[in-house]
């Protein structure tokens, strides 16, 4: 009798399904050019999904789990990385580079797995209808142009007419993704726009920097990575540029690129999709139960900063997602295609914000079948020098979409046309 | 009163010089490797790096190798709570620099003597890889603010003292404060090398065994002790590379590529001269900044320093392959 209740009860729990894990991959840079942008992120990332383990059990009763694995911001590593974590069960890709999310876009869409690339990647994989895996809520660097031409619009009480504004941008991918929208943009307002490239990494710009001396623009815009933002913001200094006049993209606004400069740094602006600093609720519960505990993916010491906040940002969207999905779905061990859904259906209320411990920490917006786009709001941030912190210095305010949106249609539909592509949400 | 635009021709043309001399910075120990032993040092750019990190880790009482620490041990210790001086930081990395050469002697070059050049240059790369990881793992990926007093910023005494060259549009002559001190630490620092190559007796058995490696092992000169010097110049050479590219930018992992700039300088100077890293470095600054003035921004979109650079070394190349200064390479039937 006592050997067959032994072997009934070895058959239940072989029978029962097992909870799995739920995975996120995180397709990091901790080594090589861009790690300092790399690392923070990562650690964000993981310590959210980390903070979800250690107090509320994971989520939904399903713990997460993070599968990282190095890219270096190398388009092939990155590639290499999606092809060995994908039959992981991994629910959704953050690559944290436009490179390796151009060449995601295809796989992600055949394999049926949802991809987030916010604030960077194909900015007009916010058309839903056409990207049915991708989503770049709440904000796109198109977005992003149009915020920093909204701002220099407040400065001059809505008259740019005839202003000089030089982009220096990273001659890449990434750098150029803006200038499409930047050119519609000064025939809009009629402002003189200079492009300036600089080449990877960046360590070298002072042939632009010369030019911006000579040739004295209102202001400078800024599409960098890497060394090349701290690079321009010395050079910025050192010719004396008017800091409060040079407005960089959220990319360009972290304290990796305005540090090395001290207080040369002092004034410069950046654009941002999400809030900055650490005085939120959240933290508390972060320090509590994951970077007291040990448990912090770094040493702790980059909560606050502005990318670590990204990171933690984007795993807070993720996960309220993988929640969205299991109410869709009603199972609580989803597959990335349930999390494909539950990112389509995604919205985020300031009540949801503040229920998380993150009130006013990004924007308030609904994902659609149409719009993977978010809102596309942001706001200005700027560097204090003395303190060491950024501080908001407006409200979060939506972008030009009657420039952006013709955009977005037009390349989305052209993607749609190279690849044969019916249209979706009819 | 001078045109403006040929006013900013010079202007281009000054800076150029300075970009010029800070490439050379970096060129110089490649040529001090090469010159000694044959071997085309792949991480020196990573030395560079890793001079300007231990710098920055001394000076500023970092523990290395904190995260391992406290991964294995469960402790939390990150910083010693002392700053060092800026000189006897620099100090201090130097002896690291000369604990390095012997290590990357005894345990890697010590094994291949007579291996082919090619062996040699692999095992530079793996050292370059090797080294890049051994510093994040030892003073971390983050980038850190090099501050050692050097002074930073346009030269208001120069901006003032040309300002009445030009007409209204013309601010005087930019010339960054950082690279008049790069420049001047340049010159000081191939004096200083080419003195001890001349007129010490380690830096003439350096000369000997750069002419003949087994002609001077047949009169006594330790093949071994000069490699170690070589690679401890080349450290130190590193280091103020690291020091001026690091004040410029902060200290990251990126630093490492300052390499590539000095490959054309080293295609134009040569491999084997001091002088041709100087005047290779000054050529490739000046030519680089002066096509972007007056070709690359206006007619071609910009961003074209770097190709150029290489473009302009391959011309060099076409025409007198050794470089400008280095030896012709004759071998005889």
């Amino acid at each position: 009798m006592k050997r067959l209740a032994t072997v009934t009860v070895a058959a239940v729990m072989a029978a029962a399904p097992v909870m799995a894990d739920l995975v996120f991959p995180s397709l990091s840079y901790r080594t090589g050019a861009y790690a300092a942008g790399g690392i923070p992120f990562a650690d964000g990332y993981a310590d959210y999904m980390t903070l979800l383990n250690e107090r509320d059990g994971g989520i939904g009763g399903v713990m997460t789990r993070i599968l990282e694995c190095e890219t270096g911001y190398n388009t092939e590593k990155g590639v290499e990385c999606y092809e060995a974590t994908k039959g992981e069960g991994s629910l959704v890709y953050q690559p944290l580079s436009t490179g390796i999310t151009y060449q995601l876009i295809p796989k992600v869409t055949a394999d049926n797995i949802p991809m987030h690339t916010m604030g960077y990647g194909r900015t007009s994989a916010a058309n839903g209808k056409v990207f049915s895996n991708v989503f770049n809520y709440p904000a796109n660097y198109w977005n992003g142009a149009s915020l920093v031409v909204n701002h220099l619009l407040d400065l001059n009480g809505g008259d740019i007419k005839g202003k000089k504004v030089h982009l220096v941008y990273h001659n890449s991918g990434y750098g150029k993704e803006p200038i499409r929208t930047f050119e519609e943009l000064a025939k809009k307002h009629g402002f003189e726009l200079t492009l300036l490239a600089v080449d990877h990494p960046g360590q070298e710009q002072k042939s632009q920097w010369l030019q911006i001396r000579r040739e004295r623009p209102d202001y400078v815009t800024m599409w960098g990575w890497g060394v090349m933002n701290a690079v321009a913001i010395q050079e910025a200094a050192n010719i004396k540029f008017p800091m409060e006049n040079f407005i960089g993209v959220w990319w360009s606004g972290s304290e990796n690129a305005v540090l090395p400069a001290g207080d040369g740094a002092h004034g410069y602006k950046a654009i941002t999709f999400h809030n900055v600093g650490s005085d939120f609720p959240v933290f508390g519960d972060l320090a509590k139960y994951v970077v007291d505990a040990g448990k912090a993916a770094g040493a702790g010491d980059q909560i606050g900063t502005a990318i670590y906040n990204r990171g933690f940002y984007a795993a807070m969207l993720a996960a309220e997602a993988v929640k969205n999905a299991q109410k869709i779905h009603g199972v609580a061990d989803i597959t990335p295609a349930m999390m494909r859904d539950g990112m389509e259906a995604l919205e985020i209320t300031e009540a949801v914000m503040t229920d998380l411990g993150m009130p006013n920490f990004g924007p308030s917006f609904k994902v659609t079948c149409e719009n993977h786009g978010g809102p596309g709001t942001g706001a200005v941030a700027q560097w204090d020098a003395t303190n060491k912190k950024w501080s908001l210095i407006s409200d979060f305010s939506g972008s030009d979409m009657s420039v952006i949106q013709p955009l977005i249609d037009a390349d989305s539909a052209a993607y749609a046309a190279e690849n044969s592509m019916e249209t979706r949400c009819n | 009163m001078l045109p403006d635009q040929f006013l900013f021709g010079v202007e281009v043309m000054l800076n150029g010089l300075m970009a010029g001399v800070l490439y050379a910075l970096v060129a110089l120990g490649f040529v001090l490797i090469f010159k000694a032993s044959g071997i085309f040092n792949y991480a020196q750019g990573v030395m560079a790096l890793f001079g300007a990190l231990t710098l920055v880790g001394i000076m500023d009482g970092q523990v290395p190798f904190a995260h391992l620490i406290n991964s294995i041990f469960g402790t939390d210790v990150h910083h010693f709570g002392w700053h060092v001086p800026a000189f006897l930081s620099i100090l201090l990395v130097m002896v690291v620099m000369v604990g390095l050469a012997w290590c990357v002697q005894h345990f890697i070059f010590r094994h291949l003597v007579g291996q082919e050049p090619i062996i040699l240059f692999m095992a530079t790369i793996g050292l370059a890889y090797f080294m890049e990881g051994f510093g994040d793992l030892m003073w971390n990926s983050e980038i850190k603010k090099l501050d050692i007093g050097i002074p930073q910023g346009g030269s208001m005494w120069i901006e003032e003292a040309t300002s009445f060259l030009g007409g209204t549009n013309f601010y005087g002559f930019f010339i960054d404060k950082l690279e008049i001190v790069a420049s001047l630490v340049a010159v000081v620092l191939v004096i200083v090398l080419v003195a001890f190559a001349q007129y010490t007796k380690e830096g003439r058995a350096m000369r000997a065994v750069a002419d003949d490696h087994q002609a001077a092992l047949s009169v006594g000169i330790s093949l071994s002790f000069i490699w170690v010097l070589v690679w401890s110049l080349a450290g130190f050479v590193a280091l103020v590379a690291g020091i001026m590219w690091g004040a410029k930018s902060g200290v990251q992992f990126s630093l490492s590529l300052i390499a590539l700039k000095a490959l054309p300088v080293l295609m134009l100077g040569g491999f084997t001269s001091i002088p041709g890293a100087i005047v290779g470095g000054l050529i490739v600054g000046v030519g680089e900044k002066i096509f972007e003035f007056l070709i690359g921004a206006p007619f071609l979109g910009g961003a074209t320093e770097n190709w150029f650079a290489y473009m302009l070394a391959l011309v060099f190349l076409v025409f007198r392959p050794q470089g400008l200064f280095g030896e012709k390479i004759i071998e005889r039937v």
